[in-house]
């Protein structure tokens, strides 16, 4: 393969106990042997609705949650490691290479903190810098990349706007030059005028340091303007995942369908002919039997209940987990 | 004739800070049956100005005198600003008008059930008994598609999803047959599949009821699908107003142009996103002249510094407020 992999995960699964210590002992499987990979230096996205497992996923690629099945490897050409295994100073060390982008700029940052403090408080912590100049430097070097004045750097949190405070936690997710940054809903909380600037300073930043971005979202046209791979899930499941191009012009998955088709169109005249997706999301604690999707698939025939489907994956890097995808498109 | 009139609405609210205008000489009308699109990005004063339309703002907000808002119902016209105690509100409060809020997990009490929350407002609004007020309950919880509806009935918030909490805010909201409803945000925190439910779900029942919606959004798409009519707001002033067609394919000011061209759009993926530079000021620091104008890169002059726009008519029913405008220009 010419593409290396930042990310390999194989039959990755988190899974939750709930319910009591002895008697009704169950687990919730957040994330169900998701097997995947993000290429080094792409902007993959992650879609779903809520309570489809993105974020779980996400942050057992961080390291934030632990892995109960399956394999994740990480690899970016200087150190590989089996995020499974990891302790000691591997995870100090992975800890650096890895950050997060958080959703709401309001919770995300202390108020008690001036922002130098803030941007400077990673690098303090991991004890990246000998001297205070140091830090001072890099933070006054990331918050130019992030476009934040350098004398807001003396001002706490409470005197900057949304997109601001965003650019804020940006720059402290970047301070220790990372090398994958996993956004979590980062443009969800900001009003459009600010989403497109935030959208855009991420795509210059990954071009300036070279960082491959996990971008978690429920907004289908933000990642279709941003990603150029993107996986689609659903209740801890990947149902389809493709180059953002060839998703967005010929989705296969009945669920990506439908998610498209809900989005409300910009025109006015083009008003609810789409077809509508019935229901909602089960329950984790309570998954259906066969494929995940079939109590709101308008397609499912027995064979979906009964048996679930494998993940099929095209030589143009298109996977999709459904029985009955090359019917449906040949039947258009 | 209109089913609700607004006229040069001001609001101030007072703070430690001083006074901070939250609402700007706001006037709008609206038909029965008809749905108006009210648009703008946090800070603009939307919620603010539908709140004001219950007299639900809090207790510092003040009214400037000039400030006119008319309901007209079966019974005749009714003054807003004139009510004053309480009990006298009970008329338009839940009665003639109803609220959609955003977050239906905090809008039910948590230790009560949804069934005797419904109940319990129609006992105060209309004259059923408790076993019709219950009947009723039932009935529309059925109609806005929540199955199994007497079962949910007895139910907690917290027992339900968050797409079914707002069918039953819909339910109740419109059990009491409101002449006008205020949904501030009502699809906001709820997923796309489940936003294209409720937004079915309203177009319908608008159809059945006749009932004058004001849809509180940020999002224009979705303004798109459900409103006839879109006014659009910024730092608490009215900025456009108009048709929906109109106002989302040809629009006049400088500021809806930008909100549009920040949206990312799937038919063409390849068409960069256009930030609206800067961030919406302080609504203490209210830029003189047009409140846009920190952020316009349309400015043709002094005049947009200086001078407060007025209304500029750019089609039938369509106006801006912008100088632009004015001199037969479009954004």
């Amino acid at each position: 393969m010419s593409e290396t992999h930042l990310i390999e995960t194989h039959n990755l699964s988190v899974g939750f106990p709930v319910g009591g210590k002895i008697f009704n002992k169950r687990v919730l499987k957040a994330v169900n042997q998701v097997s995947l990979s993000i290429p080094q230096g792409s902007f993959f996205g992650v879609v779903g609705e809520s309570g489809s497992g993105k974020t779980t996923f996400g942050r057992a690629l961080l390291n934030a949650v632990p892995i109960t099945d399956g394999t994740a490897r990480y690899d970016d050409g200087e150190v590989s490691y089996d995020l499974g295994k990891l302790a000691g100073s591997d995870l100090k060390e992975y800890r650096r290479r890895a950050q997060l982008i958080f959703q709401d700029p309001y919770a995300a940052l202390s108020p008690r903190m001036t922002v130098r403090d803030i941007i400077a408080e990673p690098l303090e912590v991991m004890g990246l810098c000998n001297s205070r100049e140091e830090v001072d430097e890099r933070v006054r070097e990331i918050a130019g990349l992030c476009r934040l004045n350098l004398e807001h750097l003396r001002r706490f949190p409470h005197a900057f706007s949304g997109g601001q405070r965003q650019r804020i936690s940006i720059a402290r997710a970047l301070v220790s030059k990372p090398r994958f940054v996993v956004a979590d809903e980062s443009v969800a909380a900001l009003d459009v005028s600010i989403q497109a600037d935030i959208l855009n300073l991420l795509k210059s930043l990954q071009d300036e340091m070279g960082l491959t971005y996990l971008f978690i979202s429920h907004d289908l046209s933000v990642v279709a303007h941003t990603c150029d791979h993107v996986a689609v899930m659903y209740l801890g499941e990947i149902m389809e995942s493709a180059p953002t191009r060839q998703l967005f012009r010929a989705p296969r998955h009945p669920y990506t369908k439908a998610l498209f088709s809900a989005i409300p169109s910009l025109d006015p005249d083009d008003r609810g002919n789409a077809q509508k997706l019935e229901g909602e999301i089960p329950s984790p604690t309570n998954r259906p039997s066969g494929c995940q999707f079939h109590t709101r698939c308008p397609f499912a025939i027995d064979l979906c209940r009964q048996e679930e489907p494998q993940m099929e994956t095209s030589e143009t890097g298109h996977s999709v987990t459904c029985h009955r995808w090359r019917e449906l498109q040949s039947a258009g | 004739m209109s089913l609700i009139d607004v006229e040069n609405l001001t609001l101030q609210f007072k703070t430690d800070e001083g006074l901070i205008t939250a609402v700007d000489n706001v006037s709008f009308s609206l038909a029965p049956g008809e749905v108006m699109g009210l648009v703008g990005e946090s800070g603009s004063g939307k919620s603010v100005t539908a709140k004001s339309l219950m007299k639900l703002n809090p207790g510092n907000a003040v009214y400037a005198p000039e400030s006119r808002i008319t309901l007209h119902l079966d019974s005749g016209p009714v003054d807003v600003m004139s009510l004053k105690r309480p009990r006298d509100m009970e008329v338009v409060r839940g009665g003639a008008v109803s609220m959609i809020f955003q977050e239906p997990m905090a809008s039910f009490a948590p230790a009560m059930t949804i069934g005797s929350q419904m109940v319990e407002q129609l006992l105060i609004h209309t004259d059923m008994s408790k076993a019709q007020a219950r009947e009723l309950s039932v009935e529309m919880l059925d109609r806005v598609g929540i199955a199994d509806a007497s079962t949910r009935f007895g139910q907690y918030a917290f027992e339900m999803s968050g797409g079914m909490r707002q069918r039953a805010m819909i339910a109740m909201a419109l059990s009491t047959k409101p002449k006008l409803l205020i949904a501030d945000e009502p699809t906001t925190a709820l997923d796309v599949t489940i936003q294209a439910q409720v937004i079915d779900l309203m177009k319908d029942l608008v159809d059945e009821f006749g009932m004058g919606i004001i849809f509180i959004t940020h999002d224009l798409g979705v303004v798109a699908q459900t409103a006839d009519k879109v006014a659009v707001m910024y730092l608490g002033k009215m900025i456009e107003q108009g048709p929906v067609r109109e106002v989302i394919r040809t629009p006049s000011h400088p500021y809806t142009q930008g909100l549009i061209d920040a949206l990312p759009q799937l038919d063409d993926l390849d068409k960069p996103l256009m930030p609206v530079p800067g961030d919406i000021p302080s609504p203490l620091e209210r830029p003189e002249g047009c409140v846009f104008h920190t952020r316009c890169t349309k400015i043709i002059g002094d005049v947009c510094r200086t001078t407060v726009p007025s209304w500029a008519d750019t089609g039938e029913s369509h106006r801006a407020a912008c100088h632009l405008c004015h001199q037969g220009h479009r954004a």
